[in-house]
């Protein structure tokens, strides 16, 4: 293993550990998902007989809760990963050694993806115990869908990592809710037509939109926007580029302030 | 004691706004010598040693470490270095052991399995190991501390109040131990410290830091002498309350660089 390598492994095996130590840290992932998707599967429940939106695909509403879940949870996840260097007051000795921020960005996004995947997967077999509903029916889309969707939710944690590693905790709820002011505009749970046009402009600039977008073609009209997809994989890589240089541009900050030494509990 | 320097420092600066934490430091250290970094609070040490990390970008100056210019290529040097302060924690959930092989991965530690057990031994940590760090008492997690600062076998090696919360057999131990590490791996050391004793017995050389500034600069028997008193502690309280040869020299503008 090349010493970049070395450090990254080293990097998602400290979060490991500390899952290990205390499962409780991982309950959330799965606790408020689980409590979404109970309360989303009646409401598609009662809604089924009454309204056709929903009747023609009857995964619709379970879908966009699952997928938007996929977003909140890496934003969240990438976060906690961050600030458990924060709470451990540890970052003055993992800045003082060889590890490169580049490297920190890649272990801690190893870890947001298995602690996502961790919170996730049950809760969509729940979806399937549950409510008969399986979102593994949106078939190999769903892998693009996911993976388009987890690496715009890194680049909004990277910027937040950032942010709070110059500013410090007191912007730690922001991070929390930073993605929230998104999913107005995301097209989750309605199409983006229904949103005034100034709206529009700006959700086409997210790839969520293409994403929730592409999941109701494919679950109305058995159809995949491919064209839809690429325009949202190439819009995450350009959003994940610039959440890495927020993210420098925080820790260029906070050397320069000199911040990196005293944060923590 | 080797001719080349290991760290050189030049015209090193620090502002924060309207406040000058380091002004015009200049100093080099010797391959193989320790250097103490003696001051007040606030007199400007952590942030040198944290300039000298790359953890904090200088505001004017020019820091070598191990030949590496610091501030522009500071993940050359930082392989051959460590730092230890009991007031940067380690992760508490993890383990003694996890703690060791996550730096030693970072510092890419050859044979770790090892290294974690000589180290271990070497600092009486072996017997807890296994337990998680946050659990451990204010000296045992000092000792973990410097395990941490000296898994990856450092050149250089920087401190900050090393034996600070150790009792005193153990601080005594730890200080033999630095001391004869130095000698066998001729390594450089800076510490920061408030222990006058500490000071005298591990630094080849000192340098009195006060309001950012190279007050006095010698051995700590050059500074008894020149000062006029018994031991490291009076030279200290001389300074600290504006006593004697070396604050007369300050005042006159003959700051020692």
């Amino acid at each position: 293993m090349n010493g970049s390598a070395q450090r990254i492994y080293a990097l998602v095996l400290r979060h490991i550990h500390i899952w290990r130590s205390s499962v409780m840290r991982l309950v959330d992932s799965i606790y408020w998902p689980a409590v979404q998707m109970v309360m989303w599967g009646f409401m598609t429940q009662y809604l089924l007989p009454q309204a056709s939106f929903v009747a023609q695909a009857a995964g619709v509403l379970l879908s966009g809760l699952l997928l938007w879940e996929v977003v909140v949870r890496g934003n969240l996840s990438l976060s906690i990963a961050f600030l458990e260097e924060m709470w451990s007051r540890n970052l003055g000795h993992l800045f003082v050694s060889p590890i490169r921020s580049w490297e920190m960005a890649t272990g801690i996004i190893i870890a947001a993806l298995l602690r996502t995947l961790l919170g996730l997967i049950p809760v969509s077999l729940m979806a399937w115990a549950f409510f008969g509903y399986s979102i593994y029916s949106l078939g190999l889309p769903l892998i693009a869908f996911f993976a388009i969707l987890q690496m715009f939710s890194w680049s909004i944690g990277l910027a937040m990592s950032g942010m709070i590693m110059r500013v410090g905790q007191s912007a730690e709820s922001f991070a929390w809710a930073a993605v929230f002011i998104l999913m107005p505009v995301s097209g989750v749970y309605y199409p983006v037509s229904v949103l005034p046009h100034w709206l529009q402009v700006i959700s086409w600039g997210l790839p969520p939109a293409y994403i929730f977008e592409g999941m109701r073609a494919i679950l109305a009209e058995k159809t995949v926007h491919w064209d839809m997809l690429a325009i949202a994989f190439g819009l995450s890589v350009v959003y994940l580029v610039v959440g890495f240089q927020i993210f420098q541009w925080f820790f260029r900050l906070s050397r320069r302030a000199g911040t990196l030494l005293g944060q923590g509990e | 004691m080797a001719d080349a320097a290991s760290i050189n420092v030049r015209h090193l600066r620090k502002v924060y706004g309207d406040v000058v934490a380091v002004d015009d430091l200049t100093f080099a250290v010797p391959r193989g010598a320790v250097l103490g970094l003696l001051g007040g609070n606030g007199a400007g040490k952590t942030t040198t040693i944290a300039m000298l990390l790359g953890l904090l970008e200088p505001t004017a100056g020019e820091i070598e470490v191990l030949g590496v210019d610091i501030r522009r290529r500071r993940y050359a040097a930082l392989p051959r270095m460590n730092f230890s302060s009991p007031y940067v924690d380690l992760p508490h959930r993890l383990t003694v052991r996890q703690n060791l092989a996550f730096y030693g991965r970072l510092y890419g530690v050859k044979d770790l399995k090892g290294r974690i057990a000589e180290i271990a031994e070497h600092m009486q940590v072996a017997p807890f190991l296994d337990r998680p760090t946050g659990k451990l008492s204010a000296g045992q997690k000092t000792r973990v501390a410097l395990a941490k600062g000296l898994i990856n076998r450092p050149e250089v090696l920087l401190l900050d109040e090393p034996t600070a919360s150790l009792d005193p057999d153990t601080a005594d131990w730890v200080r033999s131990y630095l001391k004869a590490y130095q000698n066998e791996s001729g390594a450089t050391i800076l510490l920061a410290s408030h222990n006058m004793g500490e000071v005298e017995r591990l630094c080849d050389d000192v340098i009195l830091l006060q309001a950012g500034r190279v007050f006095e600069r010698g051995s700590p028997r050059e500074l008894i002498e020149r000062f006029g008193r018994e031991d490291m502690e009076e030279v200290f309280l001389d300074m600290a309350r504006g006593r004697g040869r070396g604050l007369e020299s300050l005042k006159k503008g003959e700051a020692v660089q």
